[in-house]
């Protein structure tokens, strides 16, 4: 700004950074160089300088490394993927080998449970739970392209669906997986319809609104929903053998005593883990699968250009619907495993917008329409706090700032996206 | 201005009348009738920010016209083309049970793509691909509405979806052939040269099956050999595909050389219409032209 064409580079380096560290200066002074005290405020202008300083010096260490090459080619290498798009097109055979990792993977997931101890068990739960979760979001912001800000409310409305079913029409678990599915569904149909006509920033705005209005009629409604105080679901059985230590329900029996073993508090937590790692990878196999029919490349074109689309003969708005009527069922799904992993109490401060950005992230972090990504995403955002627990303090600034690093660095996602390769006789 | 020195007696497969387009104190188009014979390579032409890219928009569905109507007649099949976008209702509906009840259907399943789905494809003078989709996906986008879309028979890949996907790909490779294209089957459509992409979009366009496809300066960025190549193009579909051909140009030998019918569009106004050697010669035509250059120059 204050510098001239013909400065030498060093010097330009340094107003650069001077005024860098300027704004810095103003914009940290009132966060962090006032501090409240009663009806007063004390000043501490040691602390923004200091950080301005910081801010200076990291700014002028780019600059001073961007005037030499192996700093430029580093640069290059790590913040301007905007020539790089992050999508490749397969070549024939390149995943011949994939189904051996895959079974591994899934008789390693099968087996992990036994080993796993009660807290771990819900933990990993809780992670395939968000896979879930990031699978149905994925499929709305990532494929078809519609930002959804209020994803939560679909999370909730199949945890309910679960716990109020079960309070009031004695709802089981097995059953509460296809009706939640199917309401969650419904909702999503009867609020896209209207809205979907909407793009972007309209869209995020909207949705936002109804995740909020979906979790205040869940804390409000104390007749039905019990409001902040949650609502209870059944115990979640298999063939009428409940996993509690004594049958909640008539005509069920405990596992433990069907099978003539000693009850442990585990097994109703390996039972639910089996399930639900169960219905993920028939998620996944569905989504991989959707992903090269053609409902799954009217999503994709739909995100690439909806003009396009429209002038192909597409009709936009049935194509976004069953986009977020297919996401919708999926984080419906999630709620009734949420409800059960919580030992069948639910309560709205689970749905919170928090938990919307956190599917969110999943999906960005993702790589917005990669199945693997998302699924990798998924495991490490909801695993990893757990395992840092002494940072939890700190973990949504370090999801921001992986968030920004990642806009910058890779904006597609950690992996590339992967098209389809085709020959005469089908997809190789 | 219907003599058009066709082989086959004239029926119009395109009618536009009265057609009015308005953008707030603007007037793009003011009254604009004309007509595409079938089987025809009719050009619309005039100087810049006449309004023929408006026309197209209008006659696609991207815009709703202020006023006029675009008739399509396909072999004794009219449908009016700006009633399947979904129109307000009129006092006369509520008297009138089955008209509202057909205006509440389009307004609700209505839209543009029910244009496409009439009959007309269109290309766009910005080129829109899925430009991170392969130049195969493409061209199976553009045939979602004749594929097999039951979710059930996909999932189980039973030998009704894999029979309507092979189809798809069949149609798919014949289109690529046709705009010479096989090479790049497999490559990213944001990663084709510009003339390629041109080609493909029409070949995109010719996948959903239309009656009238419309070209919106295919020519533009093309150098002489690929324009040459492009009329060849257009000739073809014309001939051996029995698609009526609708484009705008600017490129006035690619325009004489191929067209049979010319609509001259000057200030959203129809200032001409006729055979190329009458267009060549219309004094009106001249000044339009010859004024804007004058313009540039000074
Ligand atoms: N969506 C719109 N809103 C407002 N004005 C518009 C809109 N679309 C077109 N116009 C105006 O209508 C007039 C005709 O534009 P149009 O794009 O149809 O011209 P054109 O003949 O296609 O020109 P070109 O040869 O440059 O493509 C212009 O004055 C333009 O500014
Ligand atoms: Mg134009």
């Amino acid at each position: 700004m204050f510098s001239k064409p013909n400065d030498p580079p060093m010097l330009t380096a340094f107003k650069d950074s001077s005024l860098v560290g300027m704004i810095a200066l103003l914009i940290f002074s009132p966060i962090s160089g006032i501090i409240l005290n009663g009806y007063g405020f004390n000043t501490h202008p040691q602390t923004p300088i200091m950080l301005a300083f910081i801010v200076f010096i990291g700014r002028f260490a780019y600059q001073l490394a961007a005037l030499t090459p192996w700093g430029q080619r580093l640069i290059q290498k790590f913040m301007l993927s905007k020539g790089k798009r992050g999508v490749y097109v397969a070549s024939p055979g390149d995943q011949r080998y994939l189904w051996i990792i895959l079974a591994i993977l899934f008789i390693a997931g099968l087996v992990l449970p036994f080993y796993l101890s009660k807290y771990y068990l819900t933990v990993a739960i809780l992670a395939l739970i968000y896979v879930l979760l990031g699978l149905g979001l994925n499929i709305v912001v990532g494929l078809a392209g519609l930002l959804d800000l209020g994803f939560v409310a679909f999370y909730a409305v199949g945890a309910y669906t679960f716990a109020l079913g079960s309070q009031y029409w004695g709802l089981g678990f097995w059953s509460a997986i296809p009706l939640a599915a199917a309401f969650a569904a419904l909702l999503g149909g009867i609020l896209g319809f209207p809205v979907l006509r909407m793009h972007g920033d309209y869209l995020a705005i909207v949705t936002l609104g109804f995740g909020e209005i979906i979790r205040l009629v869940l804390n409000n409604w104390m007749s039905f929903t019990g409001g902040p105080n949650g609502a209870k679901a059944a115990e979640p059985s298999l063939f009428g053998l409940e996993f509690t230590r004594t049958a909640k329900t008539d005509g069920h029996i405990p596992f433990h005593e069907f099978f003539g073993t000693t009850y442990s508090p585990n097994t109703k937590f390996i039972f639910i883990y089996l399930v639900v790692f169960l219905v993920a990878c028939l998620m996944i196999f569905f989504f991989s699968r959707l992903r090269t029919m053609p409902m799954g490349r009217a999503w994709e074109a739909l995100r690439e250009d909806e003009i396009a689309c429209r002038s192909l003969g597409m009709n936009h708005v049935t194509i976004k619907l069953s986009a977020f009527m297919m996401g919708a069922m999926t984080g419906g799904i999630g709620g009734v495993f949420f409800a059960a992993q919580q030992g069948g109490f639910v309560n709205p401060t689970s749905f919170t917008f928090f938990e919307s950005a956190l599917i969110l992230a999943i999906v960005v972090l993702g790589g917005m329409g990669s199945v693997v990504g998302v699924v990798v995403a998924a495991l490490v955002l909801t695993i990893l706090p757990e395992m840092l627990r002494d940072f939890a303090d700190y973990r949504v600034l370090i999801f921001g700032i992986l968030m920004v690093f990642m806009m910058l660095w890779k904006p597609r996602g950690f992996l590339p996206i992967r098209r389809p390769y085709f020959t005469k006789e089908g997809q190789a | 201005m219907s003599d058009v020195a066709s082989p086959t007696p004239p029926s119009p497969l395109l009618s536009v009348q009265g057609l009015t387009m308005r953008f707030g104190g603007i007037l793009a188009l003011n009254n604009v009738n004309f007509e595409v014979q079938k089987n025809s390579i009719t050009a619309l032409i005039g100087p810049n920010g006449a309004g023929k890219t408006t026309v197209f928009n209008c006659v696609t569905g991207f815009y709703k016209a202020t006023e006029g109507q675009v008739i399509l007649n396909d072999n004794g099949k009219t449908t009016n083309l700006r009633k399947v976008l979904g129109e307000k209702f009129q006092w006369s509906d509520y008297v009138n049970p089955p008209a509202f009840l057909e205006r509440l259907y389009y307004k609700t399943f209505g839209g543009s793509h029910r244009v496409n789905q009439a009959g007309v494809a269109r290309t766009f003078q910005n080129i829109r691909l899925f430009r991170e989709m392969t130049v195969m996906e493409n061209l199976l986008v553009a045939q979602h509405n004749h594929l097999d879309r039951n979710l059930i028979r996909g999932m189980l890949n039973t030998k009704h979806y894999r029979a309507s996907e092979k189809r798809a790909l069949e149609t798919a490779y014949y289109w690529l052939e046709v705009v010479n294209l096989t090479e790049d089957a497999n490559r990213l459509a944001g990663d084709l040269p510009y003339g390629n992409q041109r080609r493909l979009e029409i070949a995109r366009a010719m996948c959903t099956e239309p009656k009238l496809v419309c070209l919106d300066e295919p020519a533009a960025g093309l150098n002489p050999r690929e324009t040459v190549e492009l009329s060849t193009l257009i000739r073809h579909l014309r001939d051996k595909h029995n698609v009526t051909v609708l484009l705008i140009e600017h490129d006035m030998g690619l325009v004489m050389g191929i067209s049979e019918h010319i609509v001259v569009l000057d200030y959203g106004q129809v200032i001409a219409a006729g055979t190329p050697a009458e267009i060549e010669v219309n004094p009106k035509v001249l000044a339009a032209y010859l004024g804007t250059e004058e313009g540039d120059a000074s």
